[in-house]
């Protein structure tokens, strides 16, 4: 990544509201898909001129309200923690308010994310993604006791599932995951990092019934270790780690 | 083809509130939550710093200590009941959030760990107290999560990418709403007995804003509509610490755990404002101090327009164990390294302290004898109890959510199980319908982003942090405009399925309603509390003013005001120092 001086950073940032320019010329090619359209899919080309520093999805934005208000895509926060806009970008799953256009430019491509059907455009169903998470009982299940303060929990223990408790459900591992795009019915890591979530916090007492989901023939030994996952967190998240802490804790725990 | 469905309980807006309000609803009453996102992507998720509750698990404190922080942080506008309640209850809320797993940061000995935020001080303003509870800076995040997660426990219904467009009333009580399915195109009438609006923040009504893209103050604009008036919409959070020109928030976290400001001259200038709590003052107060020093040549940037935010003297493992989110903002947005350089920020539209008014209960109140709706609710953002008063303290919209998010709920199912549902008022549709039909049929006109982009660049250079007559007057005049241009709005989209070219045009006209409200409210009121300050009345002026704004749609379309008392209590108005 070319890092800007905080002066090229503010010059740049300043021009923004001047409307003056250092502005660059990004190009991009969208998969576009509209059943209301065509039944099959199409590529439109976008020319248009950004900051260094924009967001892609400013440059999304700028298509759809100069351009083009038909294209679609789901977004809101546009900080990378609400997790709508996840696209694929040059073939990697990415959110789109967390890739900044002077690291694409001068030409990008941008899909919908894989292995879930599309909707429009750069919308796709989220349903299988979200029933994948549904199904690892993605809910801390407690020993019955109602303490009338907090339950304790030494800081060791809250770091042993930390890493896993930063997930924002945004698919972008679950849809880099080859497994996952030929089979609609594997869990899919998201679904295995919620899991671990629950599985290694102390307060929790459920994990063996979470396990004996994940061991079925659906569940966690169907990942290859490809390290797609862990490449497309935008969130850092140590996905393989966890998949694999799954795994092993399986084979060799007692629950 | 519109589809008719019946609930007891329909909640519009999945954030920390409306899933608050469904966990108490749904095991109740058939209730129903429609939002235009997937819940997990609503707005709660990206506060950062902390939830306060004097749970004293590190410091001494009490509930009291809080209220009296609460009020006199609102600048004595609060209701003081509504206040001593939320403080009052907090406890009990935080430990529910942990039991329902909330992974909180712990003390040693296994405890929530709490830290300093602004405003929140021990006995009465001695010194800042440790109260916010946090989960590193990614707390908001951890309660959505944790109540959806609950939500699905308890498999509440959910309507996803369904946008309510308009509040259903018969004989005076709520009858239902109105939505629109995003996948579709088609409409979906809700029958109800009660109706909790929580559709959070609006604004994106500003150029400079943390919040989301979708925050267009959806529920104020939808019940402005239909008669219900909208309390202290003047009252505008402006946090002092947005990533420099573009909005995002760098959490008052920062400054909890020792983060500093400082001007070009690379002086800790809060020292001259806030001499006790210096930067652990209010937001109002920072924002204003950072203005005036920009005032008076002391900004940075190449326009002078921001200050820095300095962290370098921090432990690195308080950095990347306490703040590891708002660092990584500053590296990726700015290309700024936090641990070696100065972090460029100004102050950044936050949140909106007025809302639909309510009482303690979240039961929509009107008028200046407050006169119930029967089956309106609403919390969270979008909601006036008024426990925020003329400024809300760093996280008490964590806490405002989760104690009237549940008050509301459980209040709209006792209500919900002793009623009948009111007949649906004839041809339900026909106002949503005159609302989006137009727009599709439109072939010539303007395009959203013209009118959009003249909102928020006018907004934020004449009722932000300063505001005067002269201004606020012409702002007045250019919404004027901007609503003429409006009713030729031009979208290019015109199909059925995902049309967000419609959704964005249709989110810009309740922008345009909350904006009018707000500047006719802060023309009114001639003088400065909290966040609402005017340099020509520069005092705040208790005799006149200490009393809420009520702003009502008339008929013509023009803006009505009423005042209404504030509830005072043991907390006498006295000035604001720190």
């Amino acid at each position: 990544m070319a890092a800007g001086t905080v002066g090229e950073v503010l010059e740049g940032s300043d021009d923004r509201r001047a409307g003056a320019s250092n502005k660059i010329t990004l190009r991009l090619k969208i998969r576009r898909y509209n059943p209301e359209v065509r039944e099959d899919s199409w590529w439109d080309e976008f020319e248009v001129r950004m900051l260094p520093n924009d967001r892609l999805l400013d440059a999304l934005h700028e298509v759809k309200w100069r351009y083009d208000g038909t294209l679609s895509l789901r977004r809101s926060c546009a900080h990378a923690i609400c997790g709508s806009d996840a696209i694929m970008v040059n073939g990697q799953n990415r959110l789109a308010c967390k890739v900044l256009v002077k690291d694409v430019a001068p030409k990008c491509t941008v899909e919908p994310i894989r292995g879930l059907p599309v909707l429009k455009d750069l919308i796709v169903d989220m349903e299988p993604f979200f029933a994948g998470y549904r199904s690892v009982l993605p809910y801390l299940i407690d020993d019955g006791s109602e303490p009338d303060t907090e339950r304790p929990q030494s800081p060791e223990d809250r770091h042993r599932f930390d890493d896993t408790t930063k997930c924002i459900l945004c698919a972008c591992c679950t849809t880099s995951c080859p497994i996952f795009w030929g089979d609609e019915g594997y869990v899919g890591p998201a679904a295995v990092v919620t899991a671990h979530r629950f599985i290694y916090d102390s307060r929790d007492v459920a994990a063996g019934e979470r396990m004996k989901i994940l061991s079925d023939k659906s569940g966690v030994f169907r990942c290859r270790t490809t390290f797609n996952c862990t490449e497309a967190c935008p969130r850092g998240i140590q996905v393989t780690k966890a998949v694999q802490e799954v795994k092993r804790s399986i084979l060799f725990d007692r629950f | 083809m519109t589809t008719f469905h019946t609930y007891d309980a329909v909640i519009v807006g999945a954030g920390g509130a409306g899933m608050r309000a469904a966990i108490a609803t749904s095991d109740q009453v058939r209730t129903a939550v429609i939002s235009k996102l997937y819940p997990t992507r609503s707005h709660t998720g990206t506060a950062q710093g902390g939830v306060c509750a004097a749970l004293a698990n590190v410091e001494e404190d009490y509930p009291e200590w809080h209220a009296f922080d609460t009020v006199k942080g609102g600048d004595y506008l609060v209701d003081q009941p509504a206040a001593l309640i939320m403080c009052g209850e907090a406890p009990r809320d935080i430990y529910e959030l942990e039991h329902w797993g909330l992974p909180f940061n712990r003390t040693p000995d296994g405890k929530i760990d709490q830290r300093r935020f602004g405003g929140h001080t021990r006995n009465h303003g001695e010194a800042p107290v440790k109260r916010a509870c946090y989960a590193a800076d990614r707390t908001g995040h951890m309660i959505l999560q944790t109540l959806y997660q609950q939500c699905v426990k308890r498999n509440v219904r959910f309507f996803n990418e369904f946008y309510v467009l308009d509040l259903l009333m018969n004989e005076g009580r709520v009858a239902g709403v109105v939505a629109y399915e995003l996948a579709t195109g088609e409409l979906h009438v809700f029958r109800a007995k009660s109706v909790m609006m929580a559709t959070g923040g609006s604004g994106r009504m500003f150029k400079v804003s943390s919040n989301a893209h979708t925050l267009t103050g959806d529920a104020p604009a939808i019940a402005y509509r239909r008669g219900i008036p909208l309390e202290d919409m003047e009252f505008f959070q402006f946090h002092p610490t947005g990533v420099y020109k573009m909005g995002i928030l760098l959490s008052e976290a920062v400054r909890g755990e020792g983060g500093i400001l400082l001007n070009s001259e690379e002086e800790r200038f809060m020292e001259r404002y806030a001499p006790t709590v210096k930067d652990l003052a209010p937001r109002d107060l920072i924002s204003r101090a950072i203005f005036q020093e920009i005032k008076e040549g002391r900004g940075v940037g190449p326009g002078k327009d921001g200050v820095w935010l300095d962290v370098r003297h921090l432990p690195r493992e308080v950095i990347e164990e306490k703040l590891p989110d708002v660092t990584e903002f500053a590296r990726l947005y700015l290309s700024v390294e936090p641990t070696k350089e100065l972090v460029p920020i100004q102050p950044t539209a936050h949140y909106s302290m007025g809302g639909i008014p309510t009482d303690e209960n979240g039961l929509c109140v009107t008028g200046p004898e407050e006169t119930p709706v029967p089956g309106l609710y609403s919390a969270g953002e979008c909601a006036c109890v008024s426990v925020h008063g003329a400024n809300r303290l760093g996280t008490n919209s964590l806490l405002d959510i989760v104690v009237f998010g549940r008050r509301g709920g459980a209040h709209m199912a006792e209500w919900s199980k002793t009623v009948d549902h009111v007949a649906l008022p004839g041809d339900p549709e026909s106002f949503t319908r005159g609302l989006i039909d137009p727009i599709l049929a439109r072939t010539e006109g303007v395009p959203p982003v013209e009118i959009r982009d003249r909102l928020q660049e006018t907004m934020y250079d004449l009722a932000f942090v300063v505001r005067t007559a002269e201004g606020l007057s012409k702002m007045k005049g250019i919404l004027d405009e901007l609503k003429t241009q409006y009713a030729q709005v031009l979208i290019q989209d015109k199909g059925k399925m995902y049309n967000t070219d419609l959704m964005e045009a249709v989110e810009l006209g309740f922008l345009l309603d909350n904006a009018e409200p707000l500047v006719v409210a802060a023309l009114a009121r001639e003088e400065s509390r909290g966040g609402h300050y005017r340099d020509d009345f520069p005092e705040r002026d208790d005799e006149r003013w200490l009393k809420h704004s009520l702003a009502y749609r008339e008929e013509d379309g023009s803006v009505r005001l009423e005042f209404k008392d504030v509830k005072l209590g043991t907390y006498v108005p006295m000035e604001r120092k720190y």
